[in-house]
């Protein structure tokens, strides 16, 4: 009994019983569902992935017809939710920053628009505006015979939003792919005049350098290969809309949902950022002889933007998460071609248990990301 | 002459009228066509709702009358105004969800007032779930028994948000101490839970709830769908719990985990009378913001099919007598509802956060 008194023999005496306690109930768990699993004749393993899956996806970032595998389809499901989540990620943060700012004006009247347009998004669950949303394209507008065009060139119609498209060829990958070098490039060559002026003590202008390190692998892509700019514009046929590109009333109304609703969040995310620096650094920074813009961009924004990332995160991250509501207006996301999947193989566990993965290894991805750039941003201490 | 006696204090200097409404206004150029801006919104937005809620807005006769008008359906509001809120739920036995309502209504209110905060609440709010489920349930003192399936509406959408965060709260607590605790084994199990059920969306533990909880149960042994869904609520509330009294826990300094220990106290004492005091005090703000998350959450029983409020609008919409003459109505009723809750819980949470701030600023 003395033994049991041992601060030690305790510390390991309850932890064998925590791990005992989870693996007998991951035993007790894992052998009901084998025996039931027995009783219904159901055949476990992910040998269904390489079985045609047969159901169709109505609209798919890749090719994908119903002869494919499952395994294609959780794979445009897992694309479908992940092109959505990006799209809505960029303009929601857009949004959220001008709204954000203008909690902050001194203008009392775009104050109070902006503190309504806030807590009326954020007040609300955001499947009853995906609903909302949803309900509104299909029925209040009119079919696409009468298509109403909003701008010139743009339409919609209750079957949803039709656009102008830029008609995309090899020769347009290549620009973009220069463009991403281009940017790594200006990125480099920024790095490097900086740390010669550090080194020598000679200020020379960075900028010119850096926008034509930016610019010139696009324009030497341009120059070659040629991109031709074809611009396809929907026409207006007797019965439906030809040409340009179409999102269906499910991505439309996910897309609003999620942007207009995450951009309330990272409005108030960016207010309190911007509140957290006190007045005081903008003037230190006033009496060292920076104008606003410099004040900005050296003193309060580094600061501000400790105090944003952490919160702005998890807004990310909520937003894809949230992005899995699709399943209930039909738009296919991984949920919802998940699901169709369970239904037509009945393999439910590995089903969910794929979902799960996909969802855990993107979110640890998502905050992996920015936890790495929380940290180049992070108070450095000594 | 030397003045000796002491001059009266000015009265410090009231902005006039001119300086405190028109200059912020109409101060700059640039704040006038901001203000122009914004007044023509202002004036679109009013426009737009006046029109639909009063001018154009139908107030007598059925869906046809409707189906002809662009204005606000009225009468539909009116005739399915006890489906929306109580759904299913046997007609003549709505009084029962009403008054559980009614109780919850009042634990909330007192649950707000600082000056009540203590033990005893937490046996109030046990006995108001308690209470509630009796009176939904039925079965005993005379009450007829309603099977779960019938169970809808707002007083759903109550019962899974309260039972939730009342048996989250606990999960969550032990699940922070047990991230907070020195033994790995103990941290690693909570770290993984937590971080596992936060990196998926509350829809896949929903389904996982409603498709995998039958197969974990013995042969024989069935689980309502009702319960399914509240314990993948239960699940999601505590692990996000955790997060927010982890933050509680962390401010505690050092310091007073080592005064319990010199006073003799072991660990679940100096926990119980010392550190979770403190800590949770400091968390009660993200906590109400987290309960009010939850309340939304909810809605999302919808998806796996159960009837919360969000679905008995939806179902009343979809009645065929009514389809097409309610487009908006429902939902902006469901919205207007949503919105007075979120928006009070949030108003007090900052409330408390301006009371609670103390020293620092």
């Amino acid at each position: 009994m003395r033994l049991f008194y041992d601060l030690r023999v305790r510390a390991v005496f309850y932890q064998v019983l925590a791990v005992a306690g989870v693996v007998a109930t991951g035993w007790y768990l894992a052998s009901n569902v084998s025996q039931k699993l027995a009783e219904q004749n159901i055949v476990t393993g992910f040998a269904f992935l390489g079985r045609e899956a047969g159901f169709v996806i109505s609209q798919s970032f890749i090719d994908y017809k119903p002869t494919d595998t499952f395994a294609r389809a959780l794979l445009t499901g897992v694309l479908n939710t992940i092109w959505v989540s990006s799209l809505a990620v960029t303009f929601a943060t857009l949004i959220g920053v001008v709204i954000g700012i203008a909690r902050l004006s001194s203008n009392p009247m775009l104050r109070s628009l902006a503190f309504f347009y806030v807590e009326v998004l954020r007040n609300v669950p955001l499947l009853l505006y995906l609903f909302l949303w949803y309900g509104l394209i299909i029925t209040m507008l009119p079919p696409v015979r009468e298509a109403i065009e909003l701008v010139p060139h743009v339409f919609v119609s209750n079957s949803g939003l039709t656009i102008p498209a830029m008609m995309w060829s090899p020769a347009h990958t290549n620009v973009l792919v220069a463009f991403a070098a281009g940017v790594v490039l200006a990125m480099l060559v920024r790095r490097r005049m900086i740390a010669q002026r550090v080194v020598t003590g000679q200020a020379r202008r960075v900028w010119p350098w850096v926008l034509m390190s930016l610019f010139a692998p696009v324009l030497i892509a341009v120059l070659f290969f040629q991109p031709e700019i074809v611009i396809e514009y929907p026409e207006k046929g007797r019965f439906r809309l030809t040409g340009g590109a179409h999102l269906k009333p499910e991505f439309t109304a996910l897309l609003l949902g999620l942007t207009l609703s995450a951009s309330a969040g990272i409005a108030e995310t960016v207010r309190s950022g911007i509140l957290s620096v006190q007045k005081g650094q903008w003037d230190a920074a006033k009496s060292l002889g920076f104008n606003r813009g410099m004040s900005l961009k050296l003193v309060v924004l580094p600061q501000a933007l400790r105090v944003i990332i952490p919160p702005l995160t998890s807004s990310y991250l909520s937003l894809f998460k949230n992005s899995s509501l699709a399943t209930a207006i039909g738009y296919p996301d991984l949920v919802l071609v998940t699901n169709t999947t369970m239904n037509q193989t009945g393999q439910a566990i590995e089903g969910i248990a794929i979902m799960m993965m996909v969802y855990l290894g993107l979110s640890i991805m998502i905050s992996m990301l920015m936890n790495w750039y929380n940290a180049r941003v992070a108070l450095k201490e000594r | 002459m030397a003045q000796t006696e002491p001059v009266a204090a000015m009265p410090p200097p009231q902005p006039s009228y001119l300086q405190r409404v028109v200059k912020p206004l109409f101060g700059t150029p640039l704040n006038a066509v901001i203000s122009l801006i914004c007044l023509w919104l202002f004036w679109i937005i009013v426009k737009a709702v006046w029109g639909w809620l009063v001018t154009r807005a139908v107030t007598e006769g059925g869906a046809a009358v409707c189906r002809a008008s662009s204005g606000a359906c009225l009468p539909f509001l009116v005739t399915k105004a006890r489906f929306m809120i109580f759904g299913v739920y046997p007609y003549d036995e709505h009084w029962r969800p009403g008054l559980s309502m009614a109780l919850f209504f009042a634990a909330i209110g007192v649950s707000m007032m600082p000056r009540f905060w203590g033990r005893w609440l937490l046996a109030l709010w046990a006995m108001v779930i308690t209470a509630s489920m009796i009176l939904i349930a039925g079965g005993v003192f005379g009450l007829r028994a309603v099977p779960t399936t019938m169970w809808s509406g707002l007083p759903l959408s109550f019962i899974l948000t309260a039972v939730g965060l009342a048996l989250g709260f606990p999960l969550g607590v032990v699940l922070a101490l047990a991230r907070a605790s020195k033994l790995p084994a103990i941290r690693i199990i909570a770290v993984v839970f937590i971080e596992v059920i936060r990196g998926v969306p509350l829809i896949s533990i929903l389904f996982m709830a409603s498709v995998m909880l039958p197969l974990f149960m013995p042969t024989g042994v069935t689980v309502d769908k009702l319960l399914r869904a509240q314990i993948a609520i239960i699940i999601f509330a505590g692990a996000y719990i955790a997060e927010a009294v982890r933050g509680g826990l962390q401010a505690i300094p050092r310091g007073q985990h080592e005064a319990a220990g010199a006073l003799g106290l072991h660990y679940w004492q100096s926990m119980r009378l010392i550190v979770l005091p403190q800590a949770l005090k400091i968390v009660i703000p993200p906590l109400v913001n987290i309960s009010i998350g939850f309340f939304q959450d909810t809605t999302l029983v919808t998806i796996i099919g159960l009837l919360d409020f969000l679905s008995t609008i939806r179902t009343a919409m979809l009645d065929p007598e009514w389809i097409g003459a309610a487009v908006l109505e429902g939902y902006v009723f469901a919205a207007t509802v949503y919105l007075v809750f979120s928006y009070g819980m949030g108003a007090y949470s900052r409330y408390l956060e301006r009371r609670l701030r103390t020293g620092h600023h």
